[in-house]
């Protein structure tokens, strides 16, 4: 292989990131093929321990992206995501997790152009960061000498 | 050839690896069903728009084609059957509001053969319609064209009407509201009364001022708004009656013939199960006190547009002839200031009122027809008369009734050996300052809305924007609807609007009202959100923290009591009313243990399709 090739999952809202990619396809607009879409209902239903699932089953990057602000479907679901993630970004911070590799953007049903930007500059990014491998080098043998010691259940 | 496939291999679930599931889900979902199985057992790999249309031929191309199909797969393994909710609809519209966009929504829904409840809350139906004199671009008279509507409404054999009344709460939800409607004490028996007015005539309390006709004349506390009003019978005003204040009096019942004053009557509260409402609660206008400039309202000269409208109306206090109302003497000089307040951030009115540049154009003209050696002056910002036949409208009263447009904004009014100092400037005569000695100002002052706006928007749960207009689902494709499904916007609650787009708007949201009454039962895609329940002694895993209810936009999370059969309270749950969710699923992401799931897009469903993607190379 000669150059690394990222696994990018993107988690989207149906109602404008999902139609901006569909936008994409009608324009035939060309982008990187490392994004798999997921589609939600609203960002707001996107429970964020989903990303880490995503993360631990060997992702290298992740894409959440919905409505802009004001815009949402459903009035707030957008806000509460954004909420959440800023929460969450700062305890995955706190841990030391690599929050660069998530990428938490708006592209609505017309930004056809824009979902294949920000699909391109998310490869381009995670292609430089390289494979995430923490996860894999954790490979569970700390857990299981914790386990051993029996500080975990 | 699904179909086909269906019973030829006995499938128990579908994935249709073609388009965008926005475009042909609901094609194929039919297809489906019709080979006998549930329809929310299928679902669509998006192989067209999401890859094929956006990628150059490759493997990695068709390795993404595979991953796609394969975490629809995944998720189909997850799917429930799903069965459309259905809800019954109580055809029965209620209309909150009685001007002409009221009126002209209950006309057009009572005449499709639904009932309809009008709630007004002043004394009469007709709205600010029916104080205006003559109305753009035509000049005809508005009460000749809007008091037949108002008897129409009264008369009309599915039409309730009731004035004098406001919505107190709503609860429930599209197709079944449950609204309570405060009928507020009239003190008078109507079903006695007979309209001959003996009680007002009568009446000691002369001084009250006039609201039907903007303040320029007085009331008495026993009253009927104006002569034409519907229903033509008198309420007491008992802030400003004397029996009520002092405790004596009573020459209204002493005179009534029919007996039907009762000055005991309290206000009442009526249940009323709806399955729509339309809201056209009208506007308000700023009033010349508003203006430090112009002088807080000190000077009686200086008016607002309905004043004017009160003073050129055959019906008004100067029977439609133009009077200063401070000595009653005919202005020889009138200036008329557009934009006062609107369009003007420092005022906080950002927006344009739109219907100031009509009717400023309409009431110079009215006095250049009604005092032909009046000088009439117009000090404006823009002229925005876009409408049909609104330009021209405009140019005729520039063009045929010499009325002097300035183009520029008036700085101060103040007054000098009884005239009214108009400081003003003139932008397209180099920026010169002007100044008019006049009689009587005119200010197309701000529409406004209702000062109840907010209030009643929250009883509904319907959006409003920061100058408490109500909020339309979307701008351009949905200008009628609010975002709480089943309620639906007349005139100019949602934003300024002349008699025309009022009037379209309201059968607009009419035909809403009757589309939704067009079937006995309504069908709800059953993508809503569920909480758990099980076999006792679990009932539910929620514990009833109802972060659920607080993150949810359409208040659809109820709190549930779960009891033992001795009626014992076992444990508080959340409840999703069907009715009201609308799936976005946010509740599903809040809740901390899991107890309450989307259907058609689980947790279940999303963790296999998360799974299906990365067990795989890329």
């Amino acid at each position: 292989m000669s150059q690394f090739e990222p696994k990018i999952v993107a988690f989207v809202c149906n109602w404008c990131t999902y139609a901006g990619a569909d936008l994409a396809g009608t324009s035939r607009t060309n982008y990187e093929s490392n994004v798999r879409i997921i589609r939600f209902p609203c960002t707001g239903r996107i429970d964020f321990m989903l990303l880490l699932k995503a993360f631990q089953n060997g992702a290298d990057g992740i894409i959440v992206s919905g409505c802009h602000p004001n815009d949402c479907h459903y009035t707030s679901g957008n806000f509460h995501a954004r909420r959440r993630w800023i929460v969450f970004k700062s305890l995955l911070d706190f841990m030391g997790f690599p929050t660069e590799r998530i990428t938490f953007s708006w592209v609505s049903a017309a930004e056809g152009s824009k979902w294949a930007e920000l699909v391109d500059d998310v490869t381009d990014k995670i292609r430089h960061l390289g494979p995430f491998e923490d996860f894999n080098k954790l490979d569970y043998s700390l857990i299981n000498q914790l386990n051993d010691e029996g500080l975990t259940e | 050839m699904i179909i086909e496939a269906i019973r030829e291999h006995k499938l128990t679930g579908i994935v249709v690896g073609a388009c965008s599931p926005r475009m042909h889900e609901g094609t194929f979902r039919k297809a489906v069903d019709k080979a006998g199985i549930n329809p929310y057992l299928c679902e669509m790999a998006n192989l067209r728009e999401h890859c094929s249309w956006v990628h150059s031929r490759s493997d990695e191309t068709t390795q993404k084609a595979i991953d796609i199909v394969r975490t629809l797969v995944e998720k189909v393994k997850k799917n429930a059957p799903l069965f459309p909710i259905k809800v019954p609809v109580t055809k029965t519209a209620l209309v909150i509001g009685g001007g002409i966009a009221g009126i002209q929504a209950a006309l057009d829904i009572a005449n499709a053969g639904h009932q309809v409840i009008v709630v007004e809350k002043s004394p009469s139906i007709g709205g600010h319609m029916s104080q205006l004199s003559e109305t753009f671009p035509t000049l005809d008279c508005s009460q000749c064209i809007l008091t037949p509507r108002m008897v129409e409404v009264a008369q009309h054999p599915n039409i309730t009407l009731h004035t004098y009344a406001e919505v107190d709460s709503v609860a429930g939800f599209v197709g079944n509201f449950d609204v309570k409607i405060r009928l507020k004490a009239k003190s008078v028996d109507f079903s006695k009364c007979t309209g001959c007015g003996a009680c007002w005539q009568k009446c000691p309390s002369k001084k009250i001022p006039n609201e039907f006709n903007a303040g320029l004349s007085f009331r008495t506390a026993i009253y009927t708004p104006f002569p034409q009003a519907v229903p033509n019978k008198p309420v007491i005003d008992r802030v400003n009656c004397t029996w009520f204040q002092k405790g004596k009096c009573g020459l209204c019942q002493k005179n009534c013939p029919a007996g039907a004053i009762n000055y005991d009557t309290q206000d009442e509260l009526l249940d009323v199960r709806v399955g729509a409402i339309v809201t056209a609660t009208g506007f308000d206008i700023k009033h010349s006190d508003f203006f430090p400039e112009y002088g807080y309202g000190k000077h009686l000269d200086i008016i607002d547009g309905l004043q004017f409208e009160r003073l050129a109306s055959a019906s008004g206090p100067t029977a439609g002839e133009i009077r200063r109302p401070s000595d009653g003497k005919i202005p020889e000089t009138v200036v008329f200031v557009a934009c006062a307040g609107s369009r003007d951030k420092a005022k906080g009115i950002e927006y344009c009122s739109k219907i100031c540049c009509m009717y400023t154009a309409k009431h110079a003209m009215l006095y250049k027809h009604k005092h032909h050696s009046g000088n009439a002056y117009v000090f404006y910002m823009d002229i925005r008369a876009g409408g049909k036949s609104y330009d021209e409208f405009v140019r005729r009263a520039i063009e045929e009734d010499d009325v002097n447009y300035v183009r520029g904004r008036v700085s101060r009014i103040y007054e000098k050996d009884g005239k009214l100092m108009v400081i003003g400037v003139d932008t397209l005569l180099n920026a010169k300052p002007v100044t008019i000695e006049a009689d009587l100002v005119v200010l197309a002052t701000a529409v406004v809305a209702n000062q109840e706006a907010e209030s009643l928007a929250q009883k509904l749960h319907i959006s409003y924007d920061k100058h408490h207009f109500f909020a339309e689902a979307h701008p351009k494709l949905k200008p009628v609807e609010t975002n709480t499904a089943g309620i639906m916007l007349a005139g100019a609650c949602q934003a300024a609007k002349d008699i025309p787009e009022s009037v379209s708007q309201a059968s607009a949201s009419a035909s809403k009202v009757i589309g939704l009454f067009s079937a006995s039962e309504m069908t709800r895609e059953p993508i809503v959100a569920v909480v758990n329940r099980s076999a006792p002694p679990v009932f539910t895993t929620c514990t009833g923290c109802f972060l659920c209810e607080e993150v949810c936009p359409y208040h659809a999370i109820e709190r549930d009591e779960i009891r033992d059969r001795q009626g014992h309270l076992i444990k508080r749950a959340a409840k999703v009313n069907a009715g009201l969710c609308q799936g976005c699923g946010t509740c599903v992401a809040m809740c901390r243990n899991k107890s309450i799931d989307l259907q058609g897009f689980s947790n279940e469903q999303m963790l296999g399709e998360v799974m299906a993607l990365l067990n795989t190379p890329f």
